[in-house]
């Protein structure tokens, strides 16, 4: 958004690059270590070389249509299904509380926020043995409602927090003008503050989405074959045989796993655009 | 197109603090009516109780005779234009001018929607920014885009929170001629908020000064200049403001730090008994003997500090205060905005005058323009109940045929 500072010398400029050049490659290499071990045919796989000697698209094959395909298709939609509708409902939910937060004086304010930040510090393997249980007895067990409830709460404290904070940046003046211009509140809401902190729901919508769907411990416990998703998934794929690693199954699953959220956080990363108010007020 | 009536209205806060006081104003139908006041007095939240942004704690606002303490601000009919614009800055300036109109869903077409709009923004000159978005504008031009959604209503009131605050000098002035013209054009009630004395004087009907929550005093800029009710209004208007002598009464005679001057009439009358005075006479009284001979009191005075403007001059006269008038004139100056400088007389000179700094100059006033001010109360006791009705009635007889004359060209400009 803003442009480059004229008044950075050259020599600022490629010391900077120089330094992000080894931080880059510490953070792609891993991914793209990944992504050359997919295309491996399973007797390559040990050979040890970063870029493939031949390029084979068995790895895929097996999981998209072949054996593995049963176990892998149904656990992607399921991490789908399960990760979008629990991050509707979180910025939803998160939308209308941060609005309250922000805006509103009422008793037990601070509470609801401490409560928050106590629920998303709270270690979630403590809470995975006693959720169990109750779920088999709710009858919410294996289910994709049984997930995406200890999703919320997993994703509405952080949420919550960063779009009160957001909200807290839009002047109040702009729903005062708009409230004195015949809109009622909801409208004020709808026309005036929902498109001034986009950033901040586009936010939430990113950071919720890939923290349910990177889960494990809540998959893995209160998932059995129905709603299983992916990251539990792929703790079942096995090999060819007994001593066989499925390495090139599961670096093919991880790629095809991580594809939608890079996607995501791409196309939505243009959304968030910092600075959107300025020169609606004056300074 | 209504008329505005306050009626006691009172605003206080959670400990009890009155950040408006009683105050009461009737403001007729297109009337533009100012409130002015230093900072903390109370005038951007009595405009925001009228709006509907704040709740009134006793009091109650009518509009055209209706009560509407309990309505929202959308259900008033006002428009209003915030100090800092709050223009919707996702939105083009051509949808931040429509955006009232869209909001009453079903009651514009498109087509007369496009209509309202362009009308408002050829009147404030806005025609080639109508795609641009607020962050691309210049502080005047986002001014305009917030007065245009304001006027694109026709709502039965305009209330304008300090808009020429944020502008540069020069700009401000274009900008206050803009807005008079356009409130002349469209005969709408506007009710003008503003920390500054010479905007309150060139724009308004009629001006009400506040001082911490209290209405001191509500009339034309004139009576207001000529004939101020008490101490703080006095000062407030006019620049530069009025100087304040101290003066020793003995008898009939009142003993002035330069001079002495004998009063008669109602004024001896009420003179009588007081001990300290304060007198006040505004710069442009004070004459140079040498150049027009004398208007009723001479006098002779060591000037410190001339100032040549070209078209007046400025002299300034250091005098010493009376210590139990001093202590009044520094709370004064404090009430005022001020920051307690040291007693000093200001003079308007004629241009031509060659009186030069360090020299003992002839100075003469006439006693008739002098105000005489009970230090205790802040009372003026010089005031003249009579003159001042007859200039308030003048100013209103004014203002309806400006605004006559405004609805005629503007039938003249449409048939």
């Amino acid at each position: 958004m803003t442009a480059v500072e004229s008044n950075q010398s050259k020599k600022n400029m490629t010391w900077l690059a120089i330094v992000s050049i080894p931080i880059m490659a510490y953070t792609l290499i891993p991914i793209l270590w990944i992504m050359s071990l997919s295309v491996k045919s399973s007797a390559t796989l040990a050979d040890g070389k970063f870029i493939p000697a031949e390029v084979s698209w068995d790895n895929y094959k097996l999981i998209l249509t072949g054996d593995a395909h049963s176990l892998f298709i149904p656990a992607l939609v399921n991490s789908l299904v399960v990760c979008l509708v629990a991050t509707l409902i979180s910025v939803v939910l998160a939308m209308f509380a941060a609005y309250a937060i922000a805006r509103l004086e009422f008793p037990g304010k601070k509470l609801i926020l401490t409560t928050a930040l106590a629920v998303s510090i709270f270690p979630v393997i403590s809470l995975v043995t006693p959720l169990y249980n109750l779920w088999r007895a709710v009858g919410l067990f294996d289910t994709q409602i049984g997930l995406i409830i200890p999703y919320l709460s997993l994703t509405l404290p952080l949420s919550i927090w960063i779009m009160s904070a957001f909200f807290k940046q839009i002047p109040w003046e702009m729903e005062q003008a708009a409230q004195v211009d015949g809109a009622t509140s909801w409208q004020a809401f709808r026309k005036v503050i929902v498109p001034l902190a986009s950033p901040g729901v586009f936010t939430t919508a990113i950071i919720t989405f890939f923290t349910a769907w990177n889960d494990f411990v809540f998959a893995i416990s209160l998932t059995s074959e129905r709603a299983r998703t992916v990251p539990a998934a792929l703790a079942f794929f096995t090999g060819a045989s007994q001593f066989e690693q499925p390495t090139g199954a599961i670096a093919a699953a991880a790629v095809i796993v991580t594809v939608p959220v890079v996607i995501l956080v791409l196309v939505f990363q243009r959304r968030i655009v910092s600075g959107l108010t300025s020169g609606a007020v004056k300074g | 197109m209504a008329k505005i009536e306050l009626k006691n209205i009172v605003k206080k806060y959670g400990d009890g603090f009155p950040a408006v006081n009683d105050v009461s104003l009737d403001i007729a139908d297109g009337e533009f009516m100012i409130l002015v006041g230093p900072s903390g007095c109370g005038k951007s939240t009595l405009l925001r109780m009228v709006v509907g942004l704040e709740d009134i704690t006793s009091g109650d606002v009518l509009i055209d005779g209706k009560r509407v303490n309990d309505l929202a601000p959308r259900d008033r009919h006002l428009s209003m234009v915030f100090q800092n614009y709050a223009l919707y800055p996702h939105l083009t300036v051509f949808e931040n001018i429509a955006f009232p109109l869209r909001l009453a869903k079903g009651e514009h077409s498109e087509e007369e929607i496009r209509e309202k709009v362009n009308t408002a923004s050829a009147m404030l000159e806005l025609d080639e920014h109508l795609e641009r978005k607020p962050a691309n504008l210049s502080g005047g031009q986002r001014q305009r885009v917030a007065m245009g959604r304001a006027i694109v209503r026709a709502a039965d009131g305009f209330l304008f929170d300090e808009p020429l605050s944020n502008l540069d000098a020069k700009l401000r002035g274009q900008m206050r001629t803009d807005i008079a013209r356009m409130q002349r054009r469209l005969g709408t009630t506007t009710i003008y908020v503003t920390h500054d004395q010479t905007e309150a004087m060139t724009l308004g009907d009629r001006v009400a000064v506040l001082k911490k929550g209290l209405l001191q005093q509500c009339a034309s800029p004139r009576e207001l200049y000529e004939q101020p009710v008490n101490l703080f209004v006095a000062g407030f208007i006019g620049s530069p403001p009025m100087n304040f002598l101290p003066a020793k009464v003995e008898g009939s005679t009142l003993k002035l730090p330069f001079c002495d001057v004998t009063v008669t009439g109602d004024l001896a009358e009420k003179v009588k008994g007081k001990d300290i005075l304060i007198v006040g006479v505004r710069p442009e009284y004070f004459k140079d003997e040498s150049l027009d001979g004398s208007k009723g009191v001479d006098f002779t005075a060591t000037v410190d500090v001339t100032e040549w403007l070209g078209n007046e001059q400025y002299a300034y006269i250091p005098f010493e205060a009376d210590p139990a008038v001093k202590a009044k004139l520094d709370d004064l100056d404090r009430e005022l905005d001020g920051e307690g400088i040291r007693t000093q007389m200001v003079v308007n000179l004629d241009a031509r005058s060659r009186i030069k700094e360090g020299e003992e100059a002839r100075l003469t006033f006439d006693p008739a323009f002098m105000h005489v001010f009970d230090p205790e109360s802040g009372d003026c006791l010089t005031r003249d109940d009579a003159k001042a009705a007859a200039i308030a009635e003048e100013s209103e007889v004014d203002r309806k045929s400006a605004l006559e004359r405004a609805k005629v060209r503007e039938a003249a400009k449409s048939s």
